[in-house]
């Protein structure tokens, strides 16, 4: 889990990173999450949904972080206009958590997950 | 939002646009350093009222109600931008997606995608569905800021337009931090150095739905859509332009192929050039009245009078005086359709069609409520500009007030009177006066407007009615002070003199019952004349033949008188030759002397 949350943050200095685990059942979650920077918002946002995916998708999800300020395309063919905001691409529907992750049970009933 | 008029003659807007925008970028480049920049919107009229464009590097705040153009305006700004001063612009639009965007505007002839092509212009298309959405905590727009500032230096744009940045309370749930966040946004922009325009709903009570004035305070800009006796006007309102002058009036602007037009409604220029150069207006004897020569080229003419007193005749007539002087007319008939003008015209041996077909004239048959006033002057603008007439004849004016208030038409006809005078153009102007009030009287108030004023007028007497004519008042010639009677005849317009007599004035058949009179009366003085001078010759024949009879006589009795004397004489002589014979024969005496006869008879 460690070397996972330095590889998102090196993600966040360097370049978009995916960084995935392989399948094993249920559904397949591909998440993305652009944050602006590394402000302390940022580092919350990846560090929470960084600890979701590792306790509740393990080895099913595909997360990329993607800086903004790196890639600042990125916002106009994702539609961003809030930082941080993280899409749930698939499974559909298609859905959109705008903030610093810190309302888990939002998250949790956008993610359709069962605690 | 896009407004279409029927097509053509829309490339002679644009040259109007091309050329009042050039007038002003000269004008702006005379601006003393002290002023606060600003940035030509080129946006026909906006950078007269705003005396020069925008404040440049700050957020300009364009808030109206749902179709008042605020889109339109956005993107004009940056087509003008982008194509007349190259400073590319960013579109950042909150409603409609670019393709649709582009669609749009394509009717006005901003080809956006071109623009796009040139990187003379980023369109990015926020979109921003709430029901997606789900607020986990805190968030900023920073994301937002990115990508502006993306779209910004991909192009190294210089303007930039949100539409409508509001758009995103609906889309976010939290309006606290949106607030925040917006404030951040208006120092970002400044500190880019970005001439931006935000666009915003009209809310009940305040500017903006969402109180965006609050953080705008540089400029705001109102647009209005007003529809008054099914007659829509829009208008512009400069609400506050903090560090410079500005019109604080509402103007009237317009949309329609060629963009936006806002009108000021008195010009802020008013150095007309004063031509001293004299044209003629078609009818000779008139041309006489107004010193010899006819009015000025460039100057306003009103005809008023009542119905039927031959004002669209007169005026046809300056437009064939106009056409044959080879230059072009432009004829604005709001009562008459061409053909039928045509026709009419022909009556009064008026034969007006070749100048239609060698382009010289150019009818302009439209209903008056058709358009609103605005829409009225752009198209006369567009017209003028088409066709570069040197005289425009508007027939008649008085049709405009059923478009508008009668206050708005004035106001809209001195904006025509002072655009043609600009452009030294002679205007003549027809008003149909109602039979109420004074002649001396238009209902649209122009007559300050106006340099020569011709009245006509009708003069009801012995139950007929004649038209009379006479200049009231005719700025800077001296001018007859007559009134003169106008007729209407198979050869067009003849003005002939009134008969002043001790009744008054005299037209028509009473004018010609009194010629007729005054004719009879010299007839009969002639005949008189004549008389006496047959008597004269008379009585000088009589008495010379009197004299001759008398000189006869006289003569005759010469001759008797000298035979008579001569026979005295011989008589006499015949007397003392007997007496001597006698002395003789009784003295014997031969030689005897009388005397010693005499001496011896004693």
């Amino acid at each position: 889990m460690k070397s996972k949350k330095a590889i998102a943050k090196d993600s966040v200095a360097t370049d978009v990173v995916n960084v995935t685990t392989a399948p094993v059942s249920k559904e397949y979650f591909v998440l993305r999450l652009y944050i602006a920077g590394l402000s302390p918002r940022s580092t919350l946002a990846v560090e929470r949904i960084q600890r979701i995916c590792d306790l509740y998708l393990m080895g099913r999800y595909e997360l990329t972080v993607v800086d903004l300020f790196v890639n600042p395309e990125m916002a106009r063919q994702a539609q961003i206009v809030v930082a941080p905001t993280l899409i749930k691409q698939s499974p559909s529907p298609m859905r959109l958590f705008i903030g610093d992750l810190s309302d888990e049970k939002k998250i949790f009933l956008g993610l359709n997950i069962v605690v | 939002m896009v407004e279409s008029l029927k097509g053509g003659g829309h490339v002679g807007f644009f040259c109007l646009k091309e050329r009042l925008i050039s007038k002003t970028v000269s004008k702006n480049n005379n601006s003393t350093p002290g002023n606060l920049p600003k940035c030509t919107t080129g946006i026909q009229g906006l950078d007269e009222i705003t005396s020069g464009g925008l404040p440049q590097g700050r957020p300009t705040l364009v808030c109206g109600s749902a179709g008042c153009g605020k889109t339109l305006l956005g993107i004009e700004f940056l087509v003008r931008g982008a194509t007349l001063f190259d400073e590319p612009g960013v579109f950042i639009a909150f409603e409609e997606t670019a393709e649709e965007l582009a669609q749009n505007v394509r009717s006005l002839g901003f080809d956006l995608d071109g623009l796009i092509e040139k990187k003379k212009l980023a369109v990015d298309y926020i979109y921003i569905e709430r029901s997606e959405i789900e607020e986990t905590g805190e968030y900023d727009l920073e994301a937002l800021f990115i990508r502006l500032g993306f779209a910004i230096d991909s192009i190294g744009a210089k303007r930039i337009v949100l539409d409508t940045l509001e758009t995103l309370f609906a889309g976010l749930p939290n309006p606290a931090i949106l607030r925040s966040e917006l404030r951040r946004l208006f120092r970002w922009l400044k500190k880019k150095g970005v001439t931006a325009i935000i666009t915003a709903e009209r809310g009940s009570g305040s500017f903006t739905r969402h109180g965006l004035e609050e953080y705008v305070s540089d400029c705001v800009l109102l647009l209005d859509h007003r529809v008054d006796g099914q007659i829509s006007t829009r208008r512009l309102r400069i609400v506050k332009y903090r560090g410079s002058s500005h019109g604080t009036n509402e103007f009237p602007f317009l949309i329609d192929e060629g963009g936006i037009s806002v009108f000021p409604i008195t010009s802020l220029q008013r150095q007309h050039e004063a031509s001293s150069e004299r044209i003629s207006i078609g009818v000779p004897a008139l041309d006489a009245m107004l010193g010899g020569e006819g009015v000025y080229r460039g100057s306003s003419v009103l005809l008023s009078g009542t119905a039927g007193v031959g004002k669209t005749s007169l005026a046809c007539h300056a437009a064939d005086a106009c056409c044959r002087r080879g230059e072009r007319c432009l004829y604005i008939a709001f009562e008459e359709p061409e053909a039928q003008l045509l026709r009419n015209m022909r009556s009064i041996g008026l034969n007006l069609e070749p100048w239609v077909k060698k382009g010289l004239l150019r009818f302009h048959a439209a209903r008056p409520t058709m358009n609103g006033l605005e829409m009225h002057l752009a198209s006369i603008h567009k017209l003028v500009e088409g066709l570069n007439p040197s005289l425009v004849i508007v027939d008649p004016i008085t049709n405009f007030i059923s478009s508008g208030t009668v206050s708005e038409a004035s106001s809209m006809m001195m904006r025509l009177v002072d655009y043609l005078k600009a452009r030294q153009i002679t205007t003549l102007l027809t008003n149909l006066n109602r039979n109420e009030g004074a002649l001396e009287h238009t209902e649209l108030d122009i007559s300050s407007t106006i340099d020569t004023w011709l009245l006509l007028r009708d003069m009801e007497l012995n139950g007929e009615r004649n038209r009379g004519l006479y200049i009231l008042k005719s700025r800077g010639m001296s001018h007859s002070n007559q009134i003169r009677e106008f007729l209407l005849t198979d050869n067009g317009i003849l003005l002939t003199e009134v008969y002043l007599g001790p009744d008054g004035v005299l037209t028509g058949s009473a004018r010609l019952a009194q010629e007729a009179k005054e004719m009879a009366t010299a007839a009969q003085r002639n005949q008189e004349i004549e008389r006496k001078r047959g008597e004269l010759s008379r009585r000088q024949q009589a008495l010379e033949a009197q004299i001759a009879v008398l000189q006869l006589q006289f003569q005759t009795d010469k001759e008797e008188m000298e035979r008579d004397i001569t026979t005295e004489q011989v008589y006499l002589e015949k007397l003392e030759q007997g007496r001597q014979e006698m002395a003789f024969s009784r003295k014997a005496q031969s030689n005897g002397v009388p005397g010693s006869q005499k001496k011896v008879r004693k």
